[in-house]
């Protein structure tokens, strides 16, 4: 089959990006050195090949930049709305402008296809700037009080699986509300973040506003216990929001968190059987499934269980996997070398404990980080590969008869993050998804994202939402000192 | 007749706790003495046990599928009928939050009154609160998706120490008002309006298990509430500093929602709607919206 399909290679031009041997950490405007000169290495997880160096800041950093954003927060919330709502505006008009180079460059240093960073996440990252931007001056329209306040430095710290969308979500709000910002972006995937400090500076940011930091956990950490840091926001592995909970217990810091999920894909026997399929496949397969809202759970109705598996493993079949850059690529690599070994182990476990492993054909390149994609079928409700978020290309099949059941194996999870609901019966639809305990329910689609519409978990999935409306809570003291507004 | 009546001997009554729609007491069997601000013994209170505070979560979590069901018409109906059980007994509670707080009976009595609107004023938020806080999203696609507010689940109040029956009050109805269930702390010093509170709930229609109303040592049954896996939030409201620390921590372990202790001048004054939206989880439905055609005009 593969050979009547043979593609021609149609790599998308490296050209249009221009890595610097070196970077430094962005603070107060201006690139510097960490203060004890530590750099590390970030390399192209489709080949190995090492991208650029990077500064590896430490806690002297953190506290200069938290310095640096804190100098700039008096200016920066006083500035009128509009004044800050067209810095914002700006910004997103140059990451449109830029969105090829910045696409590639994110597929180079992420290992995801050009197909997703061209078409999901670039456009997504500007839209976010521009939705956040119209908000700046209209605040007090938002629900939050009369003449809402910021609350002052947001420390942020972000995921390598989104890099430069993550970083949209994180300070686009923050800096809408008025406050500013330190984020430290993951340690294998710094560069987009890097980009965007230069494309501050070419929007004429005030400097402080923005400070980027790249490093490691402990810079991390040490950002996120800083005294004069006054919101702290998340998005990663739910190990470590807990710690982040402990961490900031019993002072003032505002906290949002989005960590972990295993959604539930459920898909009833009146579903149409291609269009699931291409909701399934969406669901577990994009970005290689290293996504946190990924529909993990296959949930298959018995009756059309084996239909459901026929089609699935004919279009898992058709799949290419391969150069990141190809414009005809499905899936890429995989981040890291640490996290194909965590995909490895707990597709091993997952054997290990008796779930009938299957993937297709498929060649891996004989460099860098692969996974092939892979369904689990047989699964119970008491495997790992059920339970734990494994967060790469692998699909547990699970069946259930009747809707309750349905729900209740969806439910059966310490996360709540996101649900799928495949049926032509609308009434159906909206039972449900009123039982389903997750923050994002997608019927008859998946994987969609908007920046007018609010993102976030249930239960140890994290909290607070991002995105909408809903997005500027994080962000807002309540008008009344009291805690009331 | 007046000596006959100053020689009758009046009833006393047991102060139980209520937990499960029932009015047992501490299944440890101890009490506690309650005093009034002047010292004066007033009554033995069940001091719960961690094993009591397991049982009011067991019977909190069974009565949240029906009571996050209900209808937010109905609920709002039965917090406005706990307003009307308590005007009933308006006399007994300014009596027994005049003793509890050391306030003349014109002030208490204006605290009963606060606390009997408050329940009026949540009993009206039920069935606007999804309006306010959710709504459509203008989703740049072919898509339509609706965010509304969820109850979190089972929520630990631990209640306010100085305002007993109208800083509880105040922290229990925006709990319960959104369809969350409540495991509540009473003040450890003053804590017969609560119990009181509770023989209202239990006549307003209120399903069992909704409300459970614990007397005690918050430092006591804090840790075991705040660690339970099978709590979703815990408001603080009524902790000190140490012991607001120590149960965040706790609570981290399931990531609870936690609602830290903020400084209140007066209970009285509006109570805005953040203690409701502390307890509300934030959900978006999606659908595609399809196509009638390119014509446009398919109708």
């Amino acid at each position: 089959m593969a050979s009547l399909f043979e593609y021609a290679p149609a790599p998308e031009s490296r050209s249009v990006v221009d890595i610097a041997p070196s970077y430094g950490l962005f603070i107060d405007g201006e690139f510097v050195d960490a203060a004890d000169g530590k750099v590390f290495k970030t390399v192209s997880p489709s080949s190995e090949e090492v991208l650029s160096e990077v500064a590896q800041a430490g806690a002297a950093d953190v506290d200069r930049a938290v310095k640096a954003a804190r100098k700039a927060f008096v200016t920066w919330s006083a500035l009128p709305g509009s004044e800050r709502a067209k810095y914002l505006f700006r910004i997103a008009r140059i990451i449109q402008e830029r969105s090829r180079e910045l696409a590639v460059l994110e597929t180079l240093d992420n290992g995801k296809p050009i197909k997703e960073t061209r078409d999901a996440d670039l456009p997504l990252v500007a839209a976010h700037f521009f939705y956040y931007a119209g908000w700046a001056d209209k605040l007090d329209h938002a629900g939050y009080g009369a003449n809402p306040r910021p609350l002052g430095v947001a420390g942020q710290v972000i995921p390598w699986n989104f890099p430069l969308l993550m970083l949209a979500w994180k300070i686009a709000p923050a800096l809408a509300t008025g406050n500013t910002v330190v984020l430290k972006p993951a340690e294998t995937t710094p560069l987009t973040a890097l980009f965007f400090a230069d494309i501050c500076r070419q929007a004429g940011l005030p400097k402080g506003v923005v400070n980027i930091l790249t490093g490691y956990g402990d810079a991390g950490a040490a950002l996120v216990e800083h005294p004069d840091v006054n919101k702290v926001a998340f998005t990663g592995s739910t190990a470590v929001g807990k710690a982040i909970a402990r961490q900031i217990a019993g002072t003032d810091k505002k906290v949002t968190l989005e960590l972990g999920g295993k959604g539930a894909n459920i898909v009833f026997d009146d579903a149409p059987i291609d269009q699931a399929v291409e909701g399934i496949v969406n669901g577990i397969f994009f970005n290689q499934g290293q996504v946190c809202c990924a529909g993990s759970r296959l949930l298959v109705q018995e009756s059309i269980h084996d239909e459901l598996l026929d089609s699935l493993k004919r279009r898992l079949s058709t799949l290419r996997l391969g150069d990141p850059l190809d414009k005809n690529t499905d899936i890429g690599a995989i981040n890291s070398a640490e996290q194909l070994a965590r995909i490895t182990a707990l597709a091993e476990t997952g054997e290990a404990e008796g779930a009938e492993r299957w993937s297709p054909a498929c060649e891996l390149p004989s460099s860098g980080y692969w996974f092939a994609p892979t369904l689990f079928t047989n699964v119970t409700q008491a495997h790992t590969v059920a339970r734990d978020e494994i967060f790469g290309p692998v699909l547990s099949v699970l069946t259930f008869r009747t809707p309750d059941e349905a729900v209740a194996k969806a439910n059966n999870s310490q996360y709540g993050l996101s649900a799928g609901i495949w049926t032509e019966k609308g009434s159906r639809i909206l039972a449900v998804a009123n039982k389903l305990r997750a923050g994002v329910v997608w019927a008859n689609t998946f994987n969609k994202f908007d920046p007018t519409s609010p993102f976030g978990g249930y239960k140890e999935s994290g909290f607070g939402r991002e995105g909408g409306r809903h997005g500027l809570e994080g962000y807002l003291a309540p008008s009344n000192p009291k805690g009331e507004r | 007749m007046a000596t006959v009546e100053s020689t009758r001997l009046n009833v006393f009554k047991t102060y139980k706790l209520y937990v499960g729609g029932k009015f047992p007491r501490s299944e440890s069997g101890r009490v506690y003495e309650v005093t009034d601000s002047k010292g004066k013994w007033l009554a033995n209170a069940p001091l719960s046990s961690r094993k009591d505070a397991r049982d009011a979560v067991v019977a909190a979590r069974k009565a949240f599928g029906g009571w996050s069901g209900a209808t937010a018409y109905n609920r709002g109906q039965i917090l406005y009928r706990i307003a009307e059980m308590l005007e009933g007994r308006r006399e007994q509670f300014v009596r027994e939050v005049g003793e509890a707080e050391g306030l003349s009976k014109s002030k208490a009595a204006a605290v009963v009154d606060a606390a009997i609107d408050r329940w009026v004023w949540y009993a009206g938020w039920t069935d606007k609160i999804g309006q306010i806080v959710g709504g459509a999203n203008p989703v740049a696609g072919p898509f339509f998706n609706l965010s509304t507010p969820e109850p979190t689940g089972v929520v630990t109040v631990v209640a306010p120490q100085d305002s007993s029956f109208l800083g509880l009050i105040s922290v229990i109805a925006p709990v319960i008002a959104t369809g969350n269930t409540a495991v509540v702390i009473t003040s450890e010093k003053s804590p017969l309006p609560a119990l009181s509170l509770g023989e209202v709930l239990a006549t307003s229609d209120l399903p069992g298990g909704v409300v459970n109303i614990l007397s005690g040592k918050a430092a006591e049954m804090g840790p075991h509430l705040a660690s339970h896996q099978d709590v979703n939030a815990i408001d603080l409201a009524g902790a000190d500093a140490a012991l607001a620390k120590e149960l965040e921590i706790a609570a981290a372990d399931n990531l609870k929602r936690v609602l830290r202790p903020q400084p209140v001048d007066d209970w009285s004054a509006d109570p805005g709607t953040s203690r409701m939206t502390a307890f509300l989880e934030t959900k978006t439905v999606w659908h595609p919206t399809g196509s009638l055609g390119s014509g446009g005009s398919s109708y």
